[in-house]
């Protein structure tokens, strides 16, 4: 297994890698020039010149691309060009907000989902499952901002006035109230219909018609036989929806005015801020990618085919189907292709 | 009546109808077990053999329910018992085997867990709880050491896996045990060995036993009782060497003929190979990977013959058939077909030789497309390997009457086929191209028995009608009935080749003794009479 988890590890890196060559390469294309950005329309020449200098922007694209990515491997992001501050000391508070609002979207969308969905399932074809089911088709197909909006006019100063709409620094908790909810909201819908699915799947399997005839208790049925069955898929769409998360709090930020990487995001692009630009789609790739691994990890984890093989590599079957079956009673000799097909 | 204090199981006219169409599943079934005795339950899938089962540890599948009658294990009605009785009764009073291990043993859950809990409304101490465990493992001959109970169901083979599963109906001492089909996936071998152990422990246990199937051979080798179930009905009932001598009802009869007789005449003899057979395989090995699967074959099948291939799950048999018909590549040797080489992979073949060489799959409900209608899955290979027929319709026609079928089939779906006439159109699919060759891939073993019989039949017309046949199967009762040679594998190897009489009479290899003594002969002594 620690090779499997090796092997995404280093396709992690890869895609990071990737994307930033395609971040660099965009940063590149965009129309503009950064030397006249930063010193603004009347610089002299002789100044842009020796900007451009020390900004290597003479150097051929290459040798440029070479020496960002040393820097950035340094982990340094090179100085915003708006307010001439480094990147990374920038980006540390909006960093930190969009973390608690992620954060807490993800602690509350995730069980609550699973829940959800779970009962659903059990409850298949009643009126819990359809209303369940017909609540997430509508909250899928209404982007996130709408649902924030609705959110404000529900429970915000216009409605029920319950919660602020509105981040400000001086506020207290009940401020990340209102927009964690819209990201809950937004990540949830998916997650509660895989869970759904898979529970239903799970539950028709004959492992748990086998318990339930073991005259075992429903909970244990249902915690202990039908849910780790369950888990491997499920993760896989909570990992994508948390991974979008990342990108999702672009809008939501914009929306309730909280300072985080997506209102940064939003000024760097109207500033023309290449570094700051750069550092952020980075932060957001590197996000979905480090969830996206943890998903893995997680599936891996979730089945013991995997976990068993990995620790004492396809020992324990071929030793064990020989020894125990001398009397004969062999089913699957080690060899059979397709009883290591299924492994892998 | 008088109650029997003996009667362990009573069940009177009980009927188990469908949701919501009310179509009765089951209608009107009495039977009654006594201990110590087996009940063999037979009947084609569909029957409503595995419902009954199920209905006798108080569950019904989705969308059914039992519509009246009452069902008696111990002298308690279940119909009475609370949803918490209930629970009680499942796994002590009542057990349940089921038909395939493989998917009923949970996989993500370890074997000492899945064992232990069968004990769950015991009052037993944790430690009395695993010494019970260990103790029938022993009794189904499994190892009981702490390194077998870590073990999850994969790393178990599947002789192993249905004895963790008769292990975990024991443990709780049932007075009635429920087997549904539990040798269906498993070698003759290990079915032997699975049978033998069930009989034991019904024996030691004093357990009444109910064994559901659709094979007449073990049935009649296992149980004191039979009762036959046709379409809901239990069209007769009675011990099981009477029913063998004198079956009453039709589909009984018809039952006890399907069994595939292990010594018979043969379908022919195998006549004096001619000078160049139509497929010759000399020196073939093959693998995965670096996994060496076959090594050193060679077999060869002449125009109208029938050689099969018999060897137990994992022998390499599949993979041999598959290099034949270019599905698999990575092997070495050579395959001459009509004198001429055959490449390794299909798609280097010519369209001349792929159409002379077809292949039938084991599984024909995985094998149609189920979005396509019957003519248009025949059609497919026709047009791509002949090309565009001027008379469609009579192409499907001639290859539906080939297979025996009627020609009003070919606007069906897949779905709207039985098992039987899903393989029947799969041999359709692969007889409309004319081959020379069919290689047929265990075709027979996702079938009832009695539908077996059918297609078996099907098979010997299209032998006589010159077709060479690859017949690949793991059971040796249907050897003698279709082939002429016989190639037995045994991990990878051709341990013995010859004409089945031979073969089957004075078997050379110890492997082949084994197998053949593993079968449940069995002769339906009323065909004697006839």
């Amino acid at each position: 297994m620690t090779r499997l988890i090796a092997v995404r590890l280093l396709f992690g890196v890869l895609t990071l890698w990737a994307v930033s060559v395609v971040v660099f390469a965009a940063t590149q294309a965009l129309p503009g020039d950064a030397a006249q950005l930063i010193l603004g329309r009347d610089a002299t020449p002789e100044r842009m010149e020796a900007l451009r200098d020390q900004l290597n922007l003479h150097q051929p694209v290459a040798v440029q691309y070479a020496q960002w990515l040393q820097d950035l491997l340094r982990g340094d992001l090179g100085t915003s060009f708006s307010n001439r501050q480094p990147v990374t000391e920038y980006l540390e508070s909006p960093l930190g907000n969009s973390l608690v609002l992620m954060g807490l979207a993800a602690l509350v969308a995730t069980p609550v989902s699973l829940l959800v969905g779970a009962f659903s399932a059990l409850r298949r074809d009643r009126g819990f499952d359809h209303t369940a089911s017909l609540g997430t088709l509508v909250l899928a197909s209404v982007p996130e901002f709408v649902v924030g909006i609705l959110l404000i006019l529900l429970l915000g100063p216009g409605g029920l006035d319950l919660f602020p709409s509105v981040y400000s620094r001086e506020g207290g908790p009940d401020q990340w109230v209102l927009p964690s909810l819209t990201l809950a909201l937004a990540v949830a819908p998916p997650i509660v219909r895989m869970m759904r699915a898979t529970m239903i799947e799970v539950l028709e399997s004959e492992y748990v018609q086998q318990a339930r005839l073991k005259g075992l208790d429903e909970r244990v049925v249902l915690w202990r036989h039908a849910a780790p069955n369950a888990i491997g898929p499920v993760a896989q769409v909570i990992a994508l929806q948390l991974a979008w998360l990342a990108g999702g709090v672009v809008a939501v930020e914009f929306l309730f005015n909280i300072p985080g990487i997506g209102k940064v995001l939003m000024d760097g692009i109207a500033n023309r801020d290449v570094p700051l630009i750069q550092a952020v789609v980075l932060l957001i790739a590197g996000i979905y990618i480090l969830v996206n691994l943890l998903a893995d990890v997680i599936g891996l984890a979730a089945n013991p085919k995997v976990r068993v093989s990995g620790n004492r590599p396809s020992a324990p079957r071929t030793a064990a189907a020989k020894e125990q079956d001398e009397d004969g009673a062999a089913g699957t000799p080690a060899g059979d292709p397709k009883a290591k097909g299924v492994r892998r | 009546m008088t109650r029997n204090e003996h009667t362990v199981l009573r069940v009177d006219d009980l009927t188990v109808i469908g949701r919501p169409s009310d179509v009765e599943i089951i209608s009107d079934v009495s039977i009654t077990v006594r201990r110590g005795e087996i009940l063999g339950l037979v009947g084609e899938s569909g029957s409503g053999k595995t419902t009954l089962g199920l209905s006798l540890l108080a569950h019904c599948k989705r969308a059914t329910q039992i519509a009246r009658g009452r069902v008696e294990v111990g002298g308690e009605d279940l119909a009475r018992l609370s949803e918490r009785q209930v629970r009680n009764l499942r796994g002590r009073a009542v057990a349940y085997i089921p038909q395939s291990p493989a998917s009923a043993l949970n996989p993500a859950l370890r074997l000492r867990t899945q064992l232990s809990e069968a004990l769950h409304d015991a009052a037993l101490s944790r430690a009395a709880v695993a010494e019970r465990v260990r103790e029938v493992l022993r009794e189904v001959a499994l190892p009981d050491d702490d390194r077998f109970l870590d073990r999850y169901p994969h790393q178990l083979s599947g002789g192993q896996q249905q004895r963790v599963a008769i292990a975990m109906a024991f443990v709780g001492r049932p007075e009635l045990i429920v087997l549904d089909e539990p040798t269906t996936g498993l070698d003759v071998t290990t079915q032997a060995h699975v049978l033998a152990t069930i009989r034991r422990m019904t024996r030691e246990y004093g357990t009444a036993g109910v064994y559901i199937s659709h094979d007449m051979a073990v049935v009649a080798d296992l149980a004191d009782e039979i009762a036959v179930m046709y379409r809901g009905d239990l069209v007769e009932r009675g011990r099981t060497d009477e029913v063998l001598a004198g079956p009453e009802h039709e589909y009984t009869r018809r039952l006890l003929s399907a069994v595939p007789l292990l010594r018979t005449d043969g379908h022919g003899e195998a006549e004096e190979p001619e000078e160049e057979p139509l497929l010759r395989v000399s020196g073939l090995a093959a693998g995965y990977g670096r996994t060496r699967v076959l090594e050193g074959i060679d077999v060869s099948v002449s125009r109208g013959e029938c050689v099969a291939l018999l060897g137990e799950s994992g022998s390499g048999k599949t993979t041999l058939s598959r290099s034949v018909a270019g599905l698999h590549h990575q092997f070495t040797g050579e395959v001459l077909f009509d004198g001429e080489p055959l490449a390794r992979s299909s798609y280097r073949r010519t369209a001349e030789q792929r159409r002379r060489v077809q292949y039938v799959f084991q599984n024909p409900y995985e094998a149609l497309n189920p979005r396509k209608r019957v003519r248009d899955q025949i059609l497919g290979p026709y047009r791509h390997l002949v090309g565009r027929p001027a008379d469609p319709d009579a192409v499907v026609a001639e290859a539906l009457e080939r297979a025996a079928l009627p020609a009003s089939y070919a606007d069906r779906f897949p779905e709207q086929l039985s098992g039987g006439e899903r393989q029947r159109v799969c041999i359709a699919r692969a007889v409309a191209t004319k081959p020379d060759l069919m290689v047929c891939d265990e075709i027979t073993s996702a079938l009832d028995v009695s539908v077996q019989a059918e297609i078996v039949t099907l098979l010997r017309n299209l032998q006589d009608e010159g077709m060479a046949l690859l017949f690949v199967t793991h059971n040796i009762a249907l050897v003698s009935n279709i082939a002429q040679r016989v190639a037995v594998l045994n991990k990878g190897r051709i341990v013995e080749y010859g004409p089945v009489g031979r073969v089957m009479s004075e078997p050379g290899h110890e492997y082949t003794r084994a197998l053949i003594a593993d079968t449940p002969d069995f002769r339906p002594s009323f065909a004697a009479a006839e």
